[in-house]
């Protein structure tokens, strides 16, 4: 409005002299707030944690030094083999669990939910507005021996009196299973949103069956969507330690639960920090893996479609 | 090009049979009942929760039991009873409302960035949001534990805070970064060709169009926080929020309290999303 007495020609020369120069910076402006704070709290303790890690010492005995002590990854590894395997075996099941559970129903929401779509997608996604604790705990007496599942039939005398599920491995997959759906429901979702529908008309044209059609032209468009919910899923729930802790028993121990102990009780930090720099690896392999291959899109528009 | 595929040997399936028939065996049932079933599923525990904020507990006893006894108001109205709870419940709070706050403003700004502009180092910016968002938890916990400890920062509310922003901004960044994407550029230019300042065409044109994008942000992060356990765990100190109490209390059991309150967060957030959802749809 101030400019209105400008002719458009001018006020146009002047706009591209000041942005010119300055228009450049602006993402840079925009970025650094964020920036600055995701160095200091997010990427600078990831890298504190392998200087943690190469530590020696004990906290009674003067605090800990570093001393470039290998030794800490090869003892971790050594003492804490089963474990890792054990983590890496359950996350392995849940992530196909979660992979076959949640296709089918994304795919029905996306192509077949019509004007319920939005409405659907939230009964899906309300679960996961109740904290991770209490709906892991609400599982717990679900799964009890007595709880509103197994009591009934086993009042009726149809399960042996000795039969449990809880402190079971079984427990732990269900749970980790669970409580990781939308991470790989969601991606799934937002790729299967986005195929176009008509390819599939086209496909059921030229006398391609359902399945064909299914086959041929949608499971290949939604590969992407696969890879990235088995990303979202496999890496984080092989760190989840919750699960076993209020799930399992003393046989179901996970990494995350040694890694946990050593911080929070044994306060053994140098171990702790070389069991978790490990799983950090294996994340961040896994991670530059598939943002090279299939780009960071996926993952990102399925963080973005939580909201 | 695999439709192309299939439409090189058309007739060797079956003959011509007429185009689009209707599904009409009883497998066109299968999916939409599987989906349900899913729903039902998915939400069992909170049905559970809320069904046993109203067990009414026999006797003596004043935590969750495996058991239903049937219907009581008890312990929605003496919620704030147990000692230690309500003080974790406002702690949870606390944490959200500013870590919500902030964490929109700094992601916001980055979700513009973002999604707007093409500037040297975008992969590698976009690189770290998406490390952010596939962390393990207890891998970000464990290494802000680390860094608290080494730089002597006091655990506490104050460490909460600062690790709840680091872990939402990225989330609120993809969220903002979508609607920005899907922006129709010429709106903003057809704003500067009548004269308004690029500032005056931002606050005019595109804020108003992003505004449901950053309150779905906001709402994600403020979630986010409430609901977060394993960081929590990791950087509280001596400090309690709802879920680390609630964590603590499990051992002996969880007073039926627990569940009226986590019931209560729950309609809250229920609403916020349909506000927010209907909102976004009236403005179009």
């Amino acid at each position: 409005m101030r400019r209105g007495v400008d002719t458009p020609e001018r006020a146009e020369e002047s706009r591209k002299r000041t942005l010119g120069s300055r228009r450049r910076l602006v993402p840079y402006y925009l970025l650094s707030p964020a920036g600055l704070f995701l160095t200091v709290f997010f990427l600078l303790p990831l890298v504190l944690m392998i200087y943690t890690s190469l530590q020696s010492g004990g906290l009674l005995a003067g605090g800990f030094t570093f001393t470039w002590e290998f030794g800490n990854y090869t003892e971790v590894l050594g003492q804490y083999q089963r474990q890792f395997l054990r983590s890496i075996q359950y996350s392995a099941i849940v992530t196909v669990v979660a992979l076959l559970l949640a296709y089918p129903l994304t795919y029905w929401i996306a192509f077949y939910a019509g004007k319920w779509k939005t409405s659907i997608l939230l009964l899906i996604l309300a679960p996961f507005f109740v904290s991770f604790i209490i709906r892991t705990i609400q599982w717990k007496f679900i799964l009890a021996d007595s709880g509103p599942l197994f009591g009934p039939i086993k009042d009726v005398g149809l399960l042996p009196d000795g039969f449990r599920v809880l402190a079971t491995p079984f427990a732990v997959v269900a749970g980790i299973t669970y409580n990781f759906l939308p991470f790989t429901a969601l991606p799934l979702y937002v790729a299967l949103e986005r195929i176009d529908k008509r390819l599939v008309e086209a496909a059921k044209d030229l006398y391609a069956s359902r399945w064909q059609a299914f086959r041929r032209v949608v499971w290949p468009l939604s590969i992407p969507g696969v890879f990235a919910g088995f990303l979202l899923t496999f890496v984080p729930a092989t760190g989840d330690y919750v699960n076993a802790d209020l799930l399992g028993g003393p046989g179901t121990t996970m990494i995350g639960n040694i890694i946990q102990q050593k911080f929070l009780t044994e306060l053994d930090y140098p171990e702790a920090a070389a069991l978790s720099v490990i799983l950090m690896v294996v994340m961040l392999v896994l991670a530059s893996l598939y943002a090279r291959i299939l780009g960071t899109e996926d993952v990102e528009r399925a963080a973005g479609a939580q909201a | 090009m695999s439709a192309v595929a299939a439409a090189t040997r058309p007739v060797e399936r079956q003959a011509p049979a007429p185009l689009h028939r209707p599904n009409k065996r009883w497998t066109r049932f299968l999916l939409p009942v599987y989906t349900i079933v899913m729903i039902v599923y998915l939400s069992s525990p909170i049905v559970m929760m809320i069904l046993y904020s109203f067990n009414d507990l026999p006797g003596q006893i004043d935590r969750q039991s495996a058991r239903f006894w049937g219907f009581t108001f008890d312990w929605w109205k003496n919620v704030w009873n147990i000692p230690g709870l309500p003080g974790a419940f406002r702690n949870s709070l606390k944490i959200a409302f500013p870590s919500a706050a902030i964490s929109t403003v700094l992601g916001a700004l980055f979700g513009l960035a973002l999604g707007r502009y093409r500037f040297r180092g975008t992969r590698g910016v976009d690189f770290v949001i998406f490390l952010a968002i596939a962390v393990p938890e207890i891998v970000l916990g464990a290494s802000l534990l680390s860094m608290f400890v080494l730089a002597g920062f006091p655990l506490g509310l104050g460490s909460i805070l600062l690790s709840h922003i680091g872990f939402s901004i990225a989330f609120v960044a993809v969220t903002v970064r979508a609607r920005v994407q899907g922006l129709d550029r010429n709106l903003e230019d057809a704003a500067q060709d009548l004269f308004a300042s690029p500032v005056t065409a931002f606050f005019k044109v595109t804020l108003p169009l992003i505004t449901p994008a950053i309150m779905a942000g906001f709402l994600l992060a403020f979630v986010l926080s409430l609901d977060d356990f394993v960081i929590s765990n990791f950087v509280a100190g001596q400090e309690s929020t709802f879920p680390l109490w609630v964590y603590g209390a499990q051992r002996i059991g969880i007073p039926p309290q627990v569940n009226v309150m986590a019931t209560i967060l729950f309609a809250a957030g229920i609403i916020a999303a349909i506000t927010n959802v209907v909102a976004q749809r009236r403005r179009g």
